[in-house]
C-alpha cells in the first residue's frame, strides 16, 4: 500500500516556475499593436474640478487619446458596489471610472493617456493642466462621520454609507447585572496590502467580432466579467476575462477597479489593444486598503470570570467609494463572529460604514474576523486582569464545549465543528506556558521584559450557501463548479471556477482527482482563470476555495467513479452490484487480478466502441456546488516577545500556532498558508499602517516607508495542528487561508501588553513601534534598574532592528 | 515610477568620466543606481545625461596597504562584507556593510555612490566618520584627499565639486588594542538608520585610552561627540561609565548645531532620547559586554 495522496506534502508544482522567474502575469504578455495607458491621479485628497485642458498631451509626440470624464459619461456606467447590506440605509454614492466634477481621494482618476509606450503616456501626463478647487478633507472614520466637509458625498448625509446593527440575546440587560464590565477603544489601522505583483489589465476590442477580451490580474475573473459587463454594457457573452499568473492579491484583487474599465474603454475607443499596468506607488494610493475601523468595545462577566456579553460601536472607513465587497466586511464577516470561540449569551455589533477622502477599502487577508478576534482576546485579557486570573485561564472558562455537529451561537450563526479546548490545550504544551510564566517572574526582577500572548479564534470562512449570500445583499452566488474530463490516454483536466493566485490548488486539486479515483497525481493538470474555458465560479477570498471548490471537484470525481464502474461491470460481464472499487482498479469483488483500470475504462468511454446501453461516450462530468453551511476552522496561538526597555524595541522570540482546518490535503501547502498568515498578521501588529496627513497625502507612500515584514523580522513559526472534520463538507475540510492573520495580530499585541505589564501600561495604538513602546515606558515612570542585559538590538552581520 | 527622458554614456576611465562630467552640467555619475534611479523614477531626479562608471575597472576593489585599507568607490557593500582583508583588517567595516539594506541593496550598492548620495541614514557616512575615513576625490586638475568628516556638509549635500568623483576610500585599519563597533535602529521598511551610533575604543585591558563616537541618521550630516569621547577616555569602562559618558551625547548634539530629523516612523525628540541608547549598545558590544 503506498502512502495516501490526499494528505501528502508533496511539492508545489506552481513552485518551479513562480521561482525561476517564468511565469507568465498579465504585464508579461504582449500583443501585436498594443498600445499603452497611463492615468492622471489626483494629487487632491478632495477638490472640485474647475478646469481640465488636455490640448497639449494630445499634442505630445506618441499619443493617441487623452480621455477625461467628460469622455466616459454616457459611455462607461459607474462602478457597482455588489454587497448591498440590508437593512443598513445603505447609500450607494456613485463611482465613475474618471472623476468628472470632484475628486474625493488622491489618486482618484481624473484621466487617462494611451501613446504608443508607456514613457510616452507616462511624459504627457505631465501636460495635462487641471484646475483644482479644494474642498475639506476627512481620513478618520469616526471624525468622518460629524465632520464639516458632510456635504462631501452629496448622496451620503454625514458621510455615512451605511448603518449596520446584529444582536442576540439582551446585551443592554447583561451589562446592568454585570458584575465586571471592561471596555477598549481599537484603532484598527488601515493596511495596504501590498500582492507582489501590482495590478494590471490588457484590453483588447475586436471591433469586427464586437468581443471584448480582458487580462486582468484578479482573484475572481467571473465576477470581473459580470461587472465589466454593467460597465462597458458589452454583454457578458461576448466578453473574456482572463487571469492569468496573479501575483497574490490578499483582497486587493477582488474589486473590479475602475482602471481596467478605463483599459476596456480605450481599447474599445482605439480598436487596438491596450495595455495599463500600475506603478508600486499607484497601488500604494489606487489599489484597495484593508482594515480602518474605529472600534469601541465593551465586554461584561460574573466574578469568575465567565463572560457574559460583548458589544460595539464600529466606524469602519469606506474610503472615497464603496469598492465591491466593501460593506460586507465590517459587518457580515466581522459583526457576527463576535462570538469567537467562546460561548457568549448576549452580542451586539453596532457598525457604521463612514466614507473618507482616503483609498477605499476592502478585504484584507481576514477580513473582518482578525478585527473581531482582536477586539475579544484585548477585551479577554482585560476580563481577566480584572478578575484576577491568568490570561489563558479566563479564556478556558470561556470556550464553547467540543461539539462535531452544528453548534448555534447567541448572534444567530450555526457553527459546523470545533473543539476548541484541545487546541488551546495542545498550544499550551508546545508552548511550555507554565514554565514560561515562572521564568518571566524570575526575568522582571532582573529587568527583562518578556510576555507571552495566546490568542483563541474561531473564524467563518467557506464562502458560503448561495441563499445566504443573497439574504446578506451579496450581489452574486457563492456556490463553485468543476469540470473534470479523463481523456482516452487516462490523463484529466480539471476545469475551476475559483481562481487561485499562490494558493497552491493546482497541486492541491490534482492530490483531490488523484486520491478519488487512483490516477498518478502527475497526470492531473488543473486549468483556472478563464471565463471562455472554465465553467462558472465565483472566486478565491474567504478562504473558499479548497472548501467550496475542492468539494466541487471531489463531488465531481464520484460521479465520474460511479460512471466508470458502470462501464467496468460491462467490460468484466459482470454486474455492477459486484464490482469493487480500490486504488484507480474496478473488479469484481474477491477477482481484484482481472480488474479494469481507470485509464482502461476512460479508454472505452472515450471510444465508445462498447458501452453499456444507456451511458454516454466521454468520461467527464461536472459538478455545481452550493455548500450547506460556512466553515469554521479555529485554533489557539502563542506569541513571545522581548521589550528592550531603553529604546522600545520589540523582539518577536517565538511564535507557536495550533489550527484546525479539519483533515490536511497537503500539510506542507497548509504550512505555508499559516506561516504567511501569521507574519502578514504580524506586520499589523509590530511594523504596518498607512499614515495620512491632515490634507489626505499619503506619508507611507512607498516601500521605503511602509514597513512589510521580512524573512529576518520574525523567527522560525512553530506549526502544529488538531484535526476535526467539518460535518457538512464532502472532504470535511476547513478553509486555512487567513486563520494565521486572524489570530497572529491578537496574540502578539497581546504578548506586547503581557511584557508592558509591570509598568501598568494601559493599551497602544498598532503598529506597535519602538516609539509608541518608549513613549508609553517613559511615561509609566519607568527608570530601569540601570542594568537592562536584554538588549532588543540585534547586531552585527546582517542585523539591524 | 517611470523616468522622464535621458541621456546614457558609458565611461571608459575616470579621465573620461571627469571629462563628461565638465562638459555637461546636467550630468549626474551612476554607480550602482540604488539611491539615483528611484529618484529618477518618481521625477524628482531629471539629469540630461547618465555618466554609466560602473565599467571602470580601477574604481573597484580592495587592497590593505600597511595600517590603511583602500577601498576603490565602486565596491559594493555586499563585496565589503564579504572580504576576508576586510574582516581581519577592521571588523566593523565588514559587519556595517553587512547590515546596509537588504541583499539586492548590499550587491549593487557602492560605497562611493553612499557617500556622495549623503543621505542623512546613511551607514557609511557614520561609520567612516567614526574611524576618521577619507576619501580621495579626483577632478580635472587631479585628485584631493577629504575626510569623511568633511565631505558630508548637509542632507544629500557634499564638498565634492561638480566635477569631481570619488575614486577610493580611505580607512585605517584597527590596531590589536582597539574596538570598533556600530549599532543602529533600523527603519523598518527600508533598513536605513534611523538612529546610527559607531563608536572605536583603544583599550588598555579595561580602561579607555582614547575614544571616536559618531552618530548618524538623526541628523542631516554625522555628528562627532567629543564630550562623551573625552569621558570614555581614560575610564575604566563598565555598564555605569559608559551610561554617564553617552548621556552626554545631547551636549554634542547641541553643540553641532544641526536640526534632529523626525518623521512619521520616528519623531526628533525619540531619535535624540535613543541615539544615547545606540552609542550605549555599541559601546557595550565592542568591549564584550552585551549578551547575545
Ligand atoms: C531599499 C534600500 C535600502 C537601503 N538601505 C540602506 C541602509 O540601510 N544603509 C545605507 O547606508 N544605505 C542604504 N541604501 C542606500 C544604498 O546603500 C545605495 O547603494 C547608496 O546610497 C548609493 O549607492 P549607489 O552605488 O547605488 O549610487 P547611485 O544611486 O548610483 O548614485 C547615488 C549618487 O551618488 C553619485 N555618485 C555615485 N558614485 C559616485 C562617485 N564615485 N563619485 C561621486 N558621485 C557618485 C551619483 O551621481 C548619485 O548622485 C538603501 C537603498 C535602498 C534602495
Amino acid at each position: 500500500m503506498t502512502t495516501r495522496i490526499f494528505g501528502s506534502g508533496i511539492r508545489r508544482r506552481e513552485d518551479p516556475r513562480l521561482i525561476t522567474g517564468q511565469a507568465a502575469y498579465t504585464d508579461d504578455i504582449k500583443l501585436t499593436g498594443m498600445v499603452h495607458a497611463a492615468i492622471l491621479r489626483s494629487p487632491h485628497a478632495h477638490a472640485r474640478i474647475t478646469g481640465i485642458n488636455t490640448d497639449a498631451a494630445k499634442a505630445a509626440p506618441g499619443v493617441l487619446a487623452v480621455y477625461t470624464g467628460a469622455d466616459i459619461e454616457g459611455v462607461l456606467n459607474p462602478i457597482p458596489c455588489a454587497w448591498a447590506i440590508p437593512d443598513s440605509d445603505l447609500k450607494a454614492v456613485a463611482y465613475p471610472a474618471i472623476a468628472s466634477d470632484t475628486v474625493r481621494y488622491v489618486g482618484d482618476a481624473v484621466a487617462v493617456v494611451v501613446a504608443e509606450n508607456r514613457y510616452q503616456a507616462e511624459d504627457a501626463l505631465e501636460l495635462i493642466e487641471v484646475d483644482y478647487s479644494p474642498l475639506p478633507t476627512v481620513i478618520n472614520p469616526e471624525k468622518s462621520l460629524d465632520a464639516v466637509s458632510k456635504k462631501k458625498q452629496e448622496d451620503a448625509p454625514n458621510n455615512q454609507a451605511f448603518h449596520w446593527v446584529a444582536a442576540g440575546g439582551d446585551t443592554d440587560a447583561a451589562f446592568a447585572d454585570a458584575a465586571i464590565t471592561v471596555s477598549e477603544t481599537i484603532n484598527q489601522q488601515k493596511l495596504i496590502p501590498n500582492p507582489m505583483e501590482t495590478r494590471s489589465a490588457i484590453a483588447s476590442w475586436s471591433p469586427a467580432m464586437g468581443e471584448l477580451t480582458i487580462w486582468n490580474t484578479t482573484q475572481n475573473p467571473h465576477i470581473a466579467r459580470f461587472v465589466t459587463c454593467l460597465v462597458t454594457g458589452v454583454a457578458e457573452h461576448k466578453i473574456r476575462v482572463i487571469a492569468p499568473e496573479v501575483g497574490g492579491g490578499f483582497g486587493a484583487k477582488i474589486a473590479v477597479y475602475p482602471w481596467e474599465m478605463i483599459t476596456a474603454f480605450c481599447s474599445m475607443q482605439l480598436g487596438v489593444p491596450v495595455k495599463w499596468t500600475e506603478t508600486r506607488t499607484e497601488n500604494y494610493m489606487a489599489t484597495t486598503h484593508g482594515r480602518d475601523h474605529v472600534e469601541y468595545v465593551e465586554m461584561a462577566a460574573n466574578a469568575d470570570g465567565k463572560v457574559t456579553a460583548v458589544r460595539s460601536v464600529v466606524y469602519a472607513g469606506m474610503g472615497a467609494y464603496l469598492s465591491t465587497a466593501a460593506p460586507g466586511i465590517p459587518t457580515i464577516l466581522h459583526g457576527l463572529m463576535y462570538s469567537g470561540p467562546y460561548d457568549i449569551a448576549n452580542i451586539k455589533a453596532d457598525v457604521y460604514g463612514v466614507f473618507t477622502n482616503s483609498t477605499p477599502v476592502e478585504a484584507y487577508r481576514g477580513a473582518g474576523r482578525p478585527e473581531a478576534t482582536f477586539l475579544l482576546e484585548r477585551l479577554m485579557d482585560k476580563v481577566g486582569d480584572a478578575v484576577g486570573i491568568d490570561s489563558v485561564e479566563v479564556r478556558r472558562r470561556n470556550l464553547i464545549e467540543p461539539f462535531d455537529n452544528n453548534r448555534d451561537v447567541a448572534i444567530g450563526i450555526t457553527y459546523d465543528s470545533g473543539n476548541y479546548s484541545n487546541a488551546l490545550d495542545q498550544l499550551l504544551g508546545h508552548v511550555g506556558y507554565d514554565q514560561f510564566r515562572n521564568d518571566q517572574a524570575h526575568e522582571r526582577d532582573h529587568g527583562t521584559f518578556r510576555g507571552i500572548g495566546v490568542a483563541c479564534y474561531c473564524e467563518i470562512c467557506g464562502l458560503g450557501p448561495s441563499q445566504v449570500a443573497g439574504a446578506v445583499g451579496f450581489g452574486g452566488g457563492l456556490w463553485e463548479s468543476a469540470t473534470v474530463r479523463i481523456y482516452a490516454t487516462g490523463k484529466v483536466n480539471v476545469f475551476i471556477g475559483t481562481s487561485p493566485h499562490g494558493q497552491g490548488e493546482e497541486t492541491t486539486f490534482a492530490q483531490i482527482v488523484a486520491d478519488e479515483i487512483g490516477v498518478d497525481v502527475d497526470d492531473v493538470e488543473v486549468v483556472h482563470g478563464d471565463t471562455d474555458t472554465t465553467p462558472m465560479g465565483w472566486g478565491t477570498y474567504g478562504s473558499r476555495t479548497t472548501v467550496v471548490g475542492g468539494a466541487a471537484v471531489a463531488l465531481t470525481m464520484r460521479k465520474l467513479r460511479d460512471k466508470a464502474k458502470v462501464i467496468a461491470a460491462h467490460l468484466l460481464e459482470a454486474d455492477e452490484a459486484d464490482i469493487e472499487y480500490a486504488d484507480g482498479q474496478f473488479f469484481v469483488r474477491g477477482a481484484p487480478d482481472r480488474a479494469q483500470s481507470i485509464q482502461d475504462v476512460a479508454l472505452q468511454a472515450n471510444v465508445a466502441w462498447n458501452l453499456p446501453e444507456g451511458i454516454e461516450p466521454g468520461m467527464e462530468a461536472s459538478t455545481y456546488y452550493d455548500p450547506p453551511n460556512f466553515s469554521y476552522p479555529f485554533g489557539a496561538h502563542a506569541a513571545i516577545v522581548s521589550i528592550d526597555p531603553d529604546n522600545g524595541h520589540i523582539t518577536l522570540d517565538r511564535y507557536v500556532a495550533v489550527d484546525d482546518c479539519g483533515p490536511q490535503i497537503n500539510p506542507m501547502v497548509v504550512e505555508g498558508q499559516v506561516h504567511g498568515g501569521v507574519v502578514q498578521g504580524a506586520g499589523q501588529a509590530l511594523w504596518e499602517g498607512a499614515v495620512y496627513d491632515d490634507n489626505g497625502q499619503l506619508l507611507t507612500g512607498s516601500m521605503m516607508d511602509y514597513a512589510i515584514p521580512r524573512a529576518h523580522m520574525v523567527p522560525d513559526i512553530e506549526v502544529h495542528s488538531t484535526v476535526t472534520p467539518s460535518p457538512h463538507n464532502p472532504l470535511g475540510v476547513k478553509g486555512i487561508g487567513e486563520t494565521g492573520t486572524i489570530a497572529s495580530t491578537a496574540a502578539i499585541y497581546s504578548a506586547v501588553m503581557d511584557a508592558l505589564k509591570p509598568m501598568g501600561i494601559g493599551s497602544l495604538d498598532m503598529p506597535l513601534t519602538p516609539e509608541r513602546v518608549w513613549r508609553a515606558i517613559q511615561e509609566s515612570g519607568y527608570t530601569g534598574n540601570g542594568h537592562s542585559h536584554n538588549h532588543g538590538h540585534d547586531h552585527g552581520h546582517g542585523h539591524q532592528h | 515610477m517611470f523616468a522622464a527622458e535621458f541621456e546614457y554614456r558609458k565611461a571608459g576611465s575616470i579621465a573620461e568620466a571627469v571629462q563628461l562630467l565638465a562638459d555637461n552640467p546636467d550630468a549626474k555619475l551612476l554607480a550602482g543606481g540604488h539611491s539615483l534611479i528611484p529618484l529618477m523614477r518618481f521625477r524628482l531626479a531629471r539629469p540630461e545625461l547618465l555618466i554609466d562608471i560602473g565599467g571602470i575597472a580601477n574604481l573597484r576593489g580592495i587592497t590593505v596597504s600597511g595600517d590603511t585599507i583602500n577601498i576603490g568607490a565602486l565596491t559594493t557593500h555586499a563585496e565589503i562584507a564579504a572580504s576576508a582583508e576586510v574582516q581581519q583588517a577592521n571588523g566593523l567595516l565588514a559587519e556595517a556593510a553587512g547590515g546596509i539594506g537588504d541583499p539586492a541593496v548590499r550587491n549593487r550598492g557602492t560605497i562611493g555612490g553612499n557617500l556622495a548620495h549623503a543621505d542623512p541614514a546613511s551607514d557609511w557616512a557614520t561609520v567612516l566618520t567614526a574611524l576618521g575615513a577619507t576619501v580621495s576625490a579626483q577632478g580635472p586638475s587631479g585628485s584631493r584627499t577629504i575626510a569623511v568628516a568633511d565631505l558630508i556638509e548637509d542632507a544629500f549635500a557634499t564638498a565634492l565639486a561638480e566635477n569631481e568623483l570619488i575614486a577610493t576610500v580611505s580607512v585605517p585599519t584597527l590596531a590589536a588594542n582597539q574596538r570598533a563597533e556600530y549599532a543602529k535602529m533600523a527603519h523598518p521598511a527600508s533598513f536605513y538608520a534611523v538612529v546610527g551610533g559607531a563608536v572605536v575604543v583603544t583599550m588598555d585591558g579595561d580602561r579607555c585610552t582614547a575614544a571616536s563616537v559618531a552618530v548618524g541618521g538623526l541628523t542631516p550630516r554625522p555628528v562627532k561627540a567629543p564630550s562623551v569621547e573625552q569621558a570614555l577616555a581614560g575610564t575604566t569602562l563598565t555598564m555605569d561609565s559608559i551610561a554617564d559618558a553617552t548621556a552626554r551625547l545631547s551636549d554634542d548634539l547641541s553643540a553641532a548645531g544641526v536640526d534632529i530629523i523626525g518623521d512619521v516612523y520616528a519623531s526628533a525628540d525619540f531619535r535624540a532620547s535613543v541615539a544615547p541608547v545606540e552609542v550605549k549598545h555599541a559601546l557595550l558590544h565592542a568591549i564584550g559586554l552585551a549578551h547575545h
